[in-house]
């Protein structure tokens, strides 16, 4: 039998590729959002303005440095990396004290203010970025045709997302992290300087937006939206995770992924909404989300 | 309870839409000719319309000179959402200006439309894309401008099915504007012998990725995909054609509504061979050539697109209407300045000479561009080919199929 409820089977397996290939996006970014809420408890709505910050620095530095993507990849982080550094030193650190939802107006204010500013700057319709030469092309695979990049796109989540894990999990500067969003009195005291690590924390979860938005630059537009569309549905990711669950936010991101594949052939209509149903059904059914602790 | 939150939020809107606009002066009032553009400028539109229709607009007023009346130029962003729409234009034309101009997306066209007709004011569009605004939908008060989808349709829909693409598959923006679009090219294909393969409707706004449509249309194995979109959809589509290898494979794209603004950020390394209708390109002649060079200092870094050149147009013919009859007359009824205007033939460097039908349509031909190879290219923005023009006589809806009251059967 070539077909499964009455889809034909290429095409399905196709879909899921590609629904995979979103969901390494989706991972990213919940990702660098779980990582920055478990430890500054600071919902971050900027991050989608960091994600299109990212690929417009890849721009920037192709266009008016003449380096391309693969410095791109160092740089760009970097650079918005430290953009977050000084916005937390500056303004989100004055209000750890606060209820979160001070947090929350401020990185959407600020978050509004930058997609303003390159709206004004760079139009709407966007730039142009081509995918690297090294990564052109495409592999046929028999049940679909799969561009280079778009592989090296899941690879590089995939890679990107398990070092994460692993440097939260498994290592003593991930000890102390965790140590931290516990107690963060109690690690001060045994010597460790709690606030710059929260600064670099803020920064670390910054430049994985920023590698995101450059992994994106090839594929999508380049323009000042670009992350408005994405950070919404990357939200309803970390809710169903579960708030601050790195584990969580990995699996939910390529699952939700592959479920919004799904959707667009079999009602793709819906294809926007399937993940907000999903996010109200496990709110209903469990209120800390997927992988979240009560 | 509903009711009450409804109120609300309009007020607000209101409030919001008065709070952004210019206090107009009431002293003058008498002598002074006001003319507003309603279009994007903040959202998906805004370069295809935006600040580069106002920059437009007031170059026409420029040129116009002083023929014994003042002329203001106000301009406030719709944001794409047709209640917003709506209240400005009521505030607007309640507040003594005289012309609406621009309204880009369907929906907030259609609704301004019926907002114009209710106060007996002038609304010229230049920005939507429906054909409906001279069929149903006709008003004594409006004037359709540089194109909409019958002649997309028919160029570019025609053309393709010419060059052999006679089976379609359509990726369509799910709302008014692409299904209006897909209707109308759908029709072309079939009454050229093609046969249209099926279609898939995505999400609008919001959809980024549009590869999990591309390869549905690609199973289907037409020889065209039909990409009833704008602005950042029809952008994100043709890259990721191209990234997946359609183009490559034999399936031909065709971008049934593209700017050359869009073409700009697909670059030509991408964007190359794909074709498009427009009624302006900036290189199509000496006049052309001309009124580019004097409107881009006034432009944010983009040539002017057939919306833009479109306002240009359209501003100096209204004025020239407004100096034939007196600003006394204009004031009393917008239905008599269309009139005006349609009895007055149209000359100006954007379009040459033209007309405008009793259903409100401005005549001028539809050019079928091809997209350049990045070696083609000579200069900045010099990107099109132009492969076919369709006279104005039949590049539009022909008068008595549109359906509009004010034609004479």
């Amino acid at each position: 039998m070539d077909e499964i409820f009455g889809i034909p089977a290429p095409l399905l397996f196709g879909q899921l590729l590609l629904g995979l290939i979103n969901g390494a996006f989706y991972a990213m970014l919940s990702l660098g959002l779980a990582v920055i809420f478990g430890l500054l408890n600071i919902i971050n709505f900027a991050h989608g303005a960091q994600f299109m910050m990212g690929a417009f620095a890849a721009w920037m530095l192709l266009e008016w440095a003449g380096l391309g993507y693969w410095w791109a990849l160092l740089l760009a982080p970097i650079i918005v990396g430290f953009t977050g550094v000084v916005m937390e030193r500056l303004m989100i650190s004055r209000l750890y004290k606060l209820d979160h939802l001070y947090g929350l107006l401020l990185t959407f204010g600020l978050a509004l203010i930058i997609e303003g500013i390159f709206r004004n700057e760079f139009g709407s319709s966007g730039m142009p970025y081509r995918i690297p030469p090294e990564l052109a092309g495409a592999w046929d695979l028999g049940f679909m045709f799969l561009p280079v990049y778009r592989g090296w796109v899941v690879i590089a989540a995939l890679i990107l997302c398990l070092a994460t894990w692993l440097l939260i999990e498994k290592t003593r500067l991930g000890a102390y992290l965790r140590a931290a969003t516990e107690n963060a009195a109690l690690v001060q005291a045994f010597g460790v300087n709690v606030p710059r690590m929260v600064t670099l924390t803020y920064g670390a979860g910054v430049a994985l937006a920023a590698i995101g938005g450059v992994l994106a630059a090839p594929i999508y537009s380049v323009n000042p939206q670009m992350g408005t569309n994405l950070i919404i549905v990357v939200f309803a990711v970390v809710v169903i995770g579960g708030m601050g669950s790195i584990l969580g936010s990995i699996v939910t991101g390529f699952g939700l992924g592959i479920v919004e594949g799904l959707t667009k052939v079999f009602w793709p209509e819906a294809s926007a909404t399937v993940i907000f149903v999903i996010m109200a059904i496990v709110l209903l059914a469990r209120p800390a989300g997927l992988f979240g602790r009560a | 309870m509903e009711l009450r939150r409804r109120t609300l939020l309009s007020t607000a809107v209101s409030a919001a839409a008065a709070a952004s606009l210019p206090r107009l002066s009431r002293a003058q009032s008498a002598n002074t000719i006001r003319i507003g553009v309603l279009n994007d400028q903040s959202g998906t539109y805004k370069d295809n319309t935006g600040p580069s229709s106002v920059a437009c607009a007031q170059q026409a007023i420029a040129e116009f000179g002083n023929k014994g009346f003042n002329v203001e130029l106000i301009f406030a962003d719709h944001q794409n959402k047709p209640d917003v729409g709506v209240n400005i234009a009521r505030q607007w034309y309640d507040q003594g200006v005289d012309m609406i101009l621009d309204v880009p997306t369907s929906s907030v066209g259609l609704a301004v439309n019926n907002v114009a007709r209710e106060k007996n004011k002038v609304c010229i569009n230049v920005g939507s894309a429906t054909s409906d605004l001279t069929g149903a939908q006709c008003a004594p008060t409006m004037i359709h401008w540089a194109y909409d989808t019958y002649m997309l349709a028919k160029s570019t829909g025609g053309a393709m099915v010419k060059a052999g693409g006679d089976s379609w598959f359509f990726i369509t923006a799910d709302y008014a504007f692409g299904h209006a679009l897909e209707r109308d090219t759908g029709n072309f294909v079939k009454a050229a012998g093609g046969r249209v393969l099926g279609a898939v409707r995505t999400p609008f706004p919001g959809t980024t990725d549009f590869s999990s449509f591309l390869v549905q249309a690609q199973a289907a194995r037409p020889k065209v995909i039909g990409l009833a979109n704008a602005g950042s959809d029809t952008i994100n589509c043709v890259k990721q054609a191209a990234e997946f290898g359609i183009t490559r494979r034999g399936t031909k794209i065709a971008a049934l509504l593209m700017f050359i603004t869009d073409v700009h950020s697909i670059g030509l390394e991408t964007g190359q061979g794909l074709v498009c209708t427009e009624s302006f390109y900036w290189d199509l002649n000496d006049r052309t050539r001309a009124f580019t060079r004097r409107v881009l200092p006034k432009m944010p870094n983009l040539y002017p697109n057939m919306i833009h050149a479109g306002c240009y147009s359209a501003t100096l013919h209204y004025l020239k209407a407004i100096a034939d009859m007196g600003v006394a007359a204009s004031k009393a009824s917008g239905t008599e300045v269309v009139n005006r205007m349609k009895a007055m033939p149209t000359e100006d460097d954007a379009f040459g000479s033209g007309s405008i039908r009793p259903d409100g349509r401005k005549l001028c031909p539809a050019y079928l561009f091809e997209v350049k190879r990045p070696d083609e290219s000579r200069g900045p923005w010099d990107y099109y080919k132009l492969l076919q023009t369709t006279p104005p006589g039949e590049a539009f809806r022909p008068l008595n199929e549109g359906g509009c009251s004010l034609v004479r059967s």
